[in-house]
């Protein structure tokens, strides 16, 4: 028999997150939620005030997994060819040449994806589904992996666009930050801000082993007993009277390929409810709205988890 | 144990554990004191308000004081701390009081039984059908609670469902219990107030007035099915009390002789038997108001020398009894003379004119003696109405010359004077005349409005000769019933009045339900129980051989219902069964896994809460995860049963 818990030397993954944490004080849940969506091959999307650390995260995270990175600070003026990239006439060749924009990176962080428009939101969109761009009619493959972060504000500060339902399903997770506690503060505030220290991160992954360890994500067993309560929790949300609807196959499969990272995460070979119910939230709330109209929030989801013996 | 969360009280379900306590306190507020009432009820409403601000529940010394002054009050009203009132009364309180600290399951637990007992106590005050409707749904309510308390959050639908489908499961265990489990003769606990309940009927004296105010009670005085058919309504004469002795205002039954036996009742019946069966409310009085004349009487009663079929005791109870009896009849063609000679008496000087006129008829033979006296009644102005003017000392006087307007104890009453003052032995017999077919169960109803006086006279060789001065009057009464005799207005109950069709038959099905209801549920005695078993081939059954059936059938219907729930029942595999009982030592120990508690997170639980048992529950619930989510063999199942036996032995106060 295998031990459920890692005994012997850290595996990556508790490398990673070591490090992402050092860095990242007080928000190891969010820290391991946001690496398990890269390795669940998912695109995050972080929501909170500003100033909460969100780009520091996501920097964070391309830094320590060795990934090229880029930002894109949206703006309501922003067009898709600033994503894209552009064809610009080269006077010496005389032929037009491909410039390519901050979307050919491994790590693209979107940063208040929320203030621009529909329309440069939805070509994001479009390249985060297909993993490659066309611009001019020619289509061009995105660096692999290929992963978007992007940060929102809460719609109910001024100057959104929110993010409509479709798109919102694109991402596999979302993730809220919150205010710091009081001795994860006073740790930020004696250390001086976090960007200083992103330099000086070194990478814990070698080349390819990322790929290696989303291989070995998607292996995690995952029982029969288990998959029952993974229906049972979906189908809870489609019968809730409160909901306006439940959650799509597709997003009980992003359900179960998180939980299987967040228990990969742990060091587990196998999915257990606690997997399942640790991840739902992030998985859930984003993608149910309430008959009131706001989205399902996370004591929603578990009020849900409760209301649900396990089978 | 405050700070273990799985026996903190779910804030949900306290709105089920107060409409549990409400609708089972609720009736009670009819006979408690008003200021109980009103304490039950402000305690309750400031639970609600408690639970609606999530506010902290009132400490400890308040409550205390708050149960010394309701127990003080209590007391204090009934004089005493024993007794049925008394105990309701402190039942009640508890009951209102109790939800003011329910911090816990266990106090939960406490109300949702001390409701089920309360419910019990109703029925020392009523035992109609809308009372056991109501307390059946107060049972629902709080067998609503009672899963709310275990099953944790759920539509109120599904509460309701499953709590109705639990008390209909237990409705076979029902109905053997009821009808098997060994009766005693007479109640235990002292009747229920309303088996005698509203005691009005037929008094043991008659005066102006006192039928006219018995009718306008539309309550049922008694029902009867004849086993064939039915009298005629004109020949429906139920007879009561019979009075010989008169006062000048007042009718009595006069005081037999001392030391002279009782003269036997001689009846010689012709013509058909009519077989009947009455049900009797209780009235506070012997008689069994049987057809006139009873040729048949039921056991333990006997028939008076003025015929009336008497029972041993006062009826205090709804009573069932069986007559035959014959409508054409000679009774008593022989006739004690003692009871002849009370026949003539009539009081001093009273009544001048009434004399003097009868006097002039005194050489007639009585029968053209009792023609003249009714022909004059027919012929004259007289009137029958429920609202006579008042009569004073020569009441048959005034009536006879004066007011002419009566109701049938006022043409009684003058008819058999004047008989009297003729010579011709007479007296006055009070009872209850018609009826109405309930076509719905084929019972006659007779109500306190169809009471009615009329008069006998004794005629040599005929005997007593039943003679109605109200049907000279008005011969609607005796053919039709009381509401077609009387005129417009006069103030009868709105229960016989009913016009419409509709309504008369939602009364008749009503009153129906109810003879049902009182036949099969109240009325079910040692001897229906003996008829019953005796039709199941039970003879005589000692408590023995009942109880032994009793456990039989139950054992019986143990066996259907578990049969019919096996095939829906989960199999339950091993896995799942060592980690439930491994959970539930643990439960014993204090800590409850939540129904949604995944076995990783609750050895978590457990080692930060009972450090003591954190490596046993952290390898257990490693073993269970491995079994159940995991690709493992046999080999941790037999780990997780020996951890269950490695738990150390509960200590007692942890239970």
């Amino acid at each position: 028999m295998q031990p459920i818990l890692p005994t012997t030397r850290p595996s990556p993954v508790t490398r990673i997150l070591a490090a992402a944490n050092a860095v990242i004080l007080g928000k190891s849940t969010q820290t391991r939620l946001a690496l398990c969506c890269l390795l669940a091959k998912g695109h995050l999307l972080i929501e909170d005030l500003p100033g909460v650390g969100k780009t520091t995260l996501a920097h964070t995270l391309a830094r320590v997994l060795g990934f090229q990175f880029a930002r894109i600070q949206f703006t309501s003026d922003m067009l898709p060819a600033d994503i894209l990239g552009v064809s610009i006439f080269d006077r010496e060749s005389g032929n037009f040449r491909f410039l390519p924009g901050p979307v050919f990176s491994q790590v693209l962080l979107a940063d208040e994806i929320n203030r621009a428009t529909p329309k440069t939101q939805s070509a994001l969109l479009e390249a985060m589904e297909e993993g490659q761009v066309t611009t001019e009619g020619e289509t061009r493959p995105l660096p692999e992996p290929f992963f978007v972060i992007a940060t929102q504000n809460p719609s109910t500060q001024i100057g959104t666009f929110p993010l409509p339902e479709s798109q919102l399903d694109r991402f596999l997770l979302r993730i809220e930050l919150g205010y710091p506690d009081h001795d994860a503060e006073r740790a930020l505030l004696e250390s001086g801000g976090r960007r200083e220290q992103l330099p000086t991160l070194s990478t814990c992954l070698g080349p390819g082993e990322f790929a290696a360890l989303q291989q070995r994500v998607s292996t995690v067993y995952s029982s029969p007993a288990l998959l029952d309560y993974l229906q049972a929790l979906v189908e809870a949300t489609r019968q809730d009277a409160r909901l306006v609807h439940g959650l799509s196959p597709r997003a009980a499969l992003s359900l179960l390929a998180v939980a299987r990272a967040w228990a990969f995460s742990d060091g587990r070979q196998m999915v257990l409810p606690e997997d399942l119910q640790a991840v739902l939230p992030a998985v859930a709330c984003h993608r149910l709205r309430l008959l009131s109209g706001s989205h399902a929030g996370a004591e929603d989801i578990a009020a849900l988890i409760r209301s649900l013996p396990l089978p | 144990m405050s700070s273990q969360p799985s026996h903190a009280l779910e804030h949900g379900t306290v709105p089920w554990l107060l409409a549990g306590a409400l609708a089972t306190a609720a009736p009670h507020a009819g006979h408690l004191p008003l200021w109980l009432s009103l304490l039950v009820a402000s305690a309750m409403l400031w639970r609600v308000w408690l639970w609606q601000r999530r506010r902290p529940l009132p400490p400890r010394w308040s409550l205390a004081l708050l149960v010394i002054a309701g127990v003080a009050g209590v007391a204090w009203q009934f004089h005493s701390l024993f007794g049925k009132d008394t105990g309701v009364a402190l039942l009640v309180l508890f009951m209102a009081l109790k939800p003011l600290e329910t911090h816990h399951r266990r106090d939960a637990l406490v109300m949702v039984m001390l409701g089920y007992f309360l419910l019990l106590t109703h029925y020392f005050y009523s035992q109609s059908i809308p009372t056991g409707l109501w307390l059946l749904v107060a049972m629902t309510l709080l067998t609503g609670a009672l899963i709310r308390l275990h099953g944790g959050a759920q539509p109120i639908t599904a509460i309701a469902r499953q709590a109705s489908l639990l008390l209909l499961q237990a409705l076979p265990f029902l109905l053997i219990l009821y009808l098997l489990f060994p009766r005693v003769t007479g109640p235990l606990w002292g009747l229920p107030e309303d088996a005698h309940a509203g005691l009005s009927g037929l008094s043991e004296q008659m005066s102006p007035g006192s039928i006219s105010n018995l009718i306008q009670s539309g309550a049922i005085a008694f029902r009867s099915r004849f086993a064939g058919e039915t009298p005629e309504k004109a020949d429906l004469y139920w007879r009561g009390p019979v009075f010989d002795s008169y006062d000048g205002i007042t009718w009595r039954a006069a005081t037999p002789a001392a030391g002279l036996p009782k003269p036997e009742p001689v009846i010689e019946a012709s013509g058909t038997s009519y077989a009947y069966t009455s049900i009797l409310e209780a009235h506070n009085q012997r008689w069994l108001l049987a057809l006139d004349v009873v040729t048949s009487l039921p056991p333990e009663s006997s028939l008076a020398p003025t015929f009336e079929a008497l029972a041993r005791e006062r009826l205090r109870i709804r009573s069932r009894v069986s007559f035959i009896s014959a409508v054409d009849y000679r009774a008593n063609r022989i006739e004690a003379p003692g009871i002849l000679q009370q026949a003539l008496t009539l009081p001093e000087k009273i009544n001048p004119r009434a004399r003097a006129l009868a006097s002039e008829w005194q050489s007639l033979p009585p029968e053209k003696i009792a023609a003249t006296a009714l022909a004059m009644f027919r012929k004259e102005d007289f009137h029958y109405t429920l609202r006579p003017p008042l009569l004073g000392v020569d009441a048959v006087d005034e009536f006879l010359f004066g007011t002419r307007r009566g109701f049938c104890e006022h043409y009684a009453s003058a008819f058999v004077f004047l008989m009297r003052a003729a010579g011709v032995p007479a007296r006055v017999v009070v009872g209850y005349q018609g009826g109405e077919l309930n076509p719905v169960d084929g019972y006659l109803v007779v109500r306190q409005s169809d009471a009615h006086a009329w008069a006998e006279i004794w005629l040599a060789g005929k005997g007593w000769v039943r003679i109605d001065p109200t049907a000279a009057v008005a011969p609607s009464r005796i053919e039709q019933g009381i509401l077609a005799a009387l005129p417009e207005g006069e103030p009868l109950p709105s229960i016989i009045r009913l016009d419409r069709d509709w309504l008369r038959q939602l009364r008749n099905r009503w009153e129906a339900a109810n003879n049902s209801w009182n036949q099969w549920v109240l009325g079910y005695n040692p001897q229906r129980q003996r008829e019953l078993l005796s039709r199941i081939g039970l003879r005589d059954p000692d408590w023995q051989s009942m109880t032994a059936s009793l456990a039989i059938l139950c054992g019986l219907a143990l066996l259907i219902v578990t049969l019919w729930t096996l095939p829906r029942r989960r199999r339950v595999d091993p896995v799942q069964r060592a980690w439930q009982r491994y959970c539930a030592q643990l439960a014993r120990r204090g800590v409850c896994r939540a129904a949604w508690e995944g076995p990783l997170a609750f050895a978590q639980r457990v080692a930060r809460e009972r450090p003591e048992l954190a490596a046993l529950t952290s390898e257990a619930a490693d073993c269970y995860a491995q079994l159940r989510y995991g690709r493992s063999g046999d080999e941790p199942l037999r780990r997780l049963q020996q951890c269950m036996r490695r738990l150390p032995p509960t200590r007692r106060k942890e239970l």
